[in-house]
């Protein structure tokens, strides 16, 4: 069952008179990771936000495990991440872990012991005593990854997740989420604004053109699994990245000379 | 919220509110430097007093023993009867302090209660806000002192009087703040629980609420001294003898002949307003958790 | 401003103004339903009409009160802005003092009148103004130094870059920080300072608002209390507005003002 399919979807903003989206078609299977790439202002959180239902289309339908994605939400199909990590200061670890669970009505013993797997899986235990304040901001990052997917959602919406981290504990990360993603089986959607990210988490990557919002082209990354830091270092993973960035770049200057997001080495 | 940002050395693994030396210790060294300032402030007021007394300077007024008592005299004054053939003045002081205390505490958690109610209500709805927030804030206009004969007439005088008078000036701190606090949580925490799924009910109470604490409590901190105001101007118009008021009113007529009684009794009762905040200030360490550098 | 922006804004106030009407005719009604007695709350219109004639001696002793009330909150919030000022400087010092100043906010207000009766005129205008100016000062105080001590350190890392002094910086950098806590404070003063020149007569035995309040009262004429209640709560706004005006000139710049509700 195709997870997240989308057919003709236009988001307007009345404010300003911005269309963010337009005429917007996809379909995302199972398993899938894909990223969205662009520039400043091709809609990319913007299209996660519909996909999660925390914003309604202008038009075109979004649907999501065969609901419509209101449905989808209400039916708690999904997890997500925000940039920002979003951890409540005044909860410990354990306890903003458990923050969904809570809200679906678990029992407390069940709660526990989930809790006690989602650490374990982001490699956390022992720390759930903490508060968020105490804890690095990759580490934050984890906690805010493993409450996502506390209740085991086949859909995982992730907005920049990695973007306020350094370099090398954004790599760690990379990995370790290809690591959660295979074991947990889930679908991702994944917003980034870093080429090498998209190319080395992804089995696709969709890239997106600014004003209107529009997919102007898709690179399937058929880099072999499980990927490891020497992927970086593969002479394919090159080629895609190249792949990439001249559809970037085809979209990415526009008459006002906007500027893709520069990658670092 | 949680700041991503610099890496964050880990602290020890102990929650944060263990008594460890080096808190113990700084709580001391403090304590130690407010002992200081206080008895550095006495000494300042007996040198103006000395100087004064020399110079018979009459600016900002003149200083003799009615108007500016020796600090000494006060606390002898303590230690003697208030009446000839009564019990000491500070065994009198400590009861009406508790007999105010009790109005207070009433006042304090009625009016605590209202105004944490009030704001519930007003983040709910921007139109009750519009509507309501003006006379809210246009209340606290209206001179307390005045009202509080009306009220005692009202509620028939006694000490539930006193402890309304005490609620309201309790409960504009705690509503303004409050509702300033529910409003504190950053769109992306809505969004998060919007992902849950979560109705207007659940973000109050698993959002809303938690944010609002330090703000809450900074406004508790106000109320705890106001209610204690409220509740002696409360007394005064009540003709209630038992508490601080009627304290203040007993040794304001014979001022004149013994001054020091009366400063005695305004010390007792800063004590008894800083003993209310000294109380809320441990609750607050108790109930709120948050950053270090986020603590009001 | 637009007109638009000009009549949003008369719209926000559209909820207000219907619960006034609203209070007003709910008030009326009661007494008349609940058969409260005139002598603890009169109607509505008795209060005006008693205002109304009785609109000389009110506001001779409004002015009075004001006047004592606008002296008071110079004063206080003075004297608070200027030792926020040194207690910003010397940061240690302040942290000390804090507790203290805390405490001395706790003593009841009212307490204080007998003794400024004794060390001032009673007959004057000074008890009021002392009173007054004490209440004011602990507000003023607090959220000045709070203010002065809010300046982002990297803003001053940027100054002393340009080999700034303290004063410089100071006056650069510290004062228009804290010019939005300082308003802030300053209307919560113009309310205190008008409670604290009526709480002063209750002791005294001069002829403002207090004092009027305090006879009529005594007289039973709840009438010209209210209305004497009314014209203190007018003075309180009135002083709060024009705070509240200054403050828009002088903190044009500043963008959080603009997300500030009604109050």
């Amino acid at each position: 069952m195709i997870v997240v399919s989308i057919a003709g979807l236009t988001k307007t903003f009345p404010k300003g008179n911005v269309t963010a989206l337009q005429e917007i078609d996809l379909q995302i299977e199972p398993g899938e990771f894909v990223s969205l790439i662009g520039p400043s202002g091709c809609g990319k959180s913007t299209m996660l936000r519909l996909i999660g239902d925390l914003t309604p289309p202008s038009s075109g339908t979004v649907e999501v495990n065969g609901k419509s994605a209101h449905q989808a939400r209400l039916d708690h199909d999904y997890g997500m991440v925000f940039q920002d990590s979003v951890l409540f200061d005044w909860r410990t670890v354990a306890k903003n872990i458990a923050l969904p669970l809570e809200m679906l009505g678990w029992a407390r013993a069940k709660r526990k012991q989930r809790v006690d797997e989602m650490l374990n899986l982001v490699e956390l235990l022992g720390f759930g005593d903490h508060h968020p304040w105490q804890l690095s901001g990759g580490m934050q990052m984890r906690v805010a990854i493993a409450r996502a997917l506390s209740f085991e959602p086949a859909l995982l919406l992730m907005d920049e997740p990695f973007g306020a981290l350094d370099e090398m504990t954004r790599e760690r990360l990379n990995i370790e989420l290809l690591e959660i993603w295979r074991r947990m089986s889930s679908t991702i959607v994944f917003v980034t604004h870093s080429i090498s990210e998209a190319v080395f988490l992804s089995t696709r990557v969709v890239v997106m053109s600014p004003r209107p919002g529009r997919i102007a082209g898709t690179v399937d990354i058929d880099l072999p699994q499980p990927r490891s830091a020497d992927t970086r270092e593969d002479p394919r993973f090159f080629e895609k990245v190249t792949e990439v960035r001249e559809l970037l770049r085809g979209v990415g200057a526009d008459e006002h000379g906007s500027v893709l997001a520069e990658e670092t080495a | 919220m949680a700041q991503a940002g610099h890496a964050a050395a880990l602290r020890s693994r102990t929650p944060t509110r263990a008594l460890q030396p080096a808190r113990v210790a700084a709580a001391a060294v403090r304590a130690a430097t407010v002992l200081a300032v206080l008895l550095a402030l006495c000494g300042l007021w007996e040198l103006f007093r000395w100087i004064w007394v020399r110079e018979a300077w009459t600016w900002p007024f003149p200083v003799n023993d009615t108007t500016l008592p020796h600090i000494q005299t006060i606390f002898k004054a303590l230690g003697e009867p208030a009446t000839s053939q009564g019990p000491l003045l500070i065994t009198v002081l400590l009861h009406a302090a508790w007999f105010t205390a009790k109005e207070a505490l009433v006042g304090f958690g009625l009016g605590a209660t209202v105004g944490f109610a009030l704001a519930v209500v007003l983040v709910h709805s921007r139109i009750a806000q519009r509507a309501l927030l003006p006379y809210i804030v246009a209340s606290q206009t209206i001179p307390i002192l005045a009202v509080a004969p009306m009220v005692v007439v009202w509620l028939k005088s006694g000490w539930q009087s006193v402890a309304v008078i005490a609620a309201y000036l309790t409960f504009f701190p705690v509503t303004i703040n409050t509702l300033r606090g529910l409003q504190s949580a950053e769109p992306r925490a809505h969004e998060l629980l919007r992902s849950y799924a979560a109705n207007r009910w659940k973000v109050l109470w698993h959002l809303r609420v938690p944010a609002s604490m330090p703000y809450l409590f900074s406004a508790l901190k106000v109320s705890a001294t106001a209610s204690v105001v409220g509740a002696i101007i409360g007394e005064l118009p009540s003709s209630i003898q038992g508490g601080l008021g009627g304290a203040i009113l007993n040794f304001n007529q014979y001022y004149s002949i013994t001054p020091a009684n009366l400063w005695a009794t305004n010390l007792i009762a800063a004590g008894l307003g800083i003993s209310f905040f000294v109380a809320v200030v441990l609750v607050e360490k108790l109930v709120v958790r948050r950053a270090p550098e986020q603590r009001a | 401003m637009t007109l638009t922006a000009l009549r949003t804004r008369l719209v926000e106030w559209v909820p207000a103004i219907l619960v006034f009407f609203a209070g007003i005719a709910i008030w009326q009604l009661s007494i008349d339903i609940f058969n409260i007695q005139k002598f603890l709350l009169p109607k509505p219109w008795a209060i005006v009409s008693a205002f109304w004639t009785q609109r000389s001696t009110l506001w001779s002793a409004g002015w009075l009160t004001l006047k004592e009330a606008a002296g008071g909150f110079a004063l206080g919030s003075a004297a608070g802005i200027l030792i926020a000022a040194v207690l910003a400087r010397f940061r240690r010092l302040g942290e000390a003092l804090m507790p203290i100043a805390i405490a001395a906010n706790a003593v009841p207000i009212i307490a204080f009148s007998p003794i400024f009766n004794a060390w001032f005129d009673p007959l004057s205008s000074k008890p009021r103004m002392a009173t007054a100016a004490v209440l004011c000062f602990f507000p003023v105080m607090v959220n000045t130094l709070r203010g002065l001590t809010s300046v982002r350190p990297s803003q001053v890392e940027l100054m002393r870059s340009y080999a700034a002094g303290e004063l410089q910086i100071f006056r650069r950098v510290r004062i228009p920080t804290a010019l939005p806590f300082v308003f802030s404070a300053l209307k919560v003063a113009t309310v205190l300072a008008m409670i604290g020149a009526i709480v002063a007569d209750y002791f005294g035995t001069f002829g403002s608002l207090g004092i009027t309040i305090k006879n009529s009262v005594s007289l039973f004429d709840f009438e010209t209390a209210w209305a004497a209640i009314l014209m203190a709560s007018i003075l309180g706004v009135l002083m709060y507005v024009a705070v509240s005006l200054v403050e828009r000139i002088v903190l044009q710049w500043d963008p959080t003002r603009q997300e500030r509700g009604t109050a």
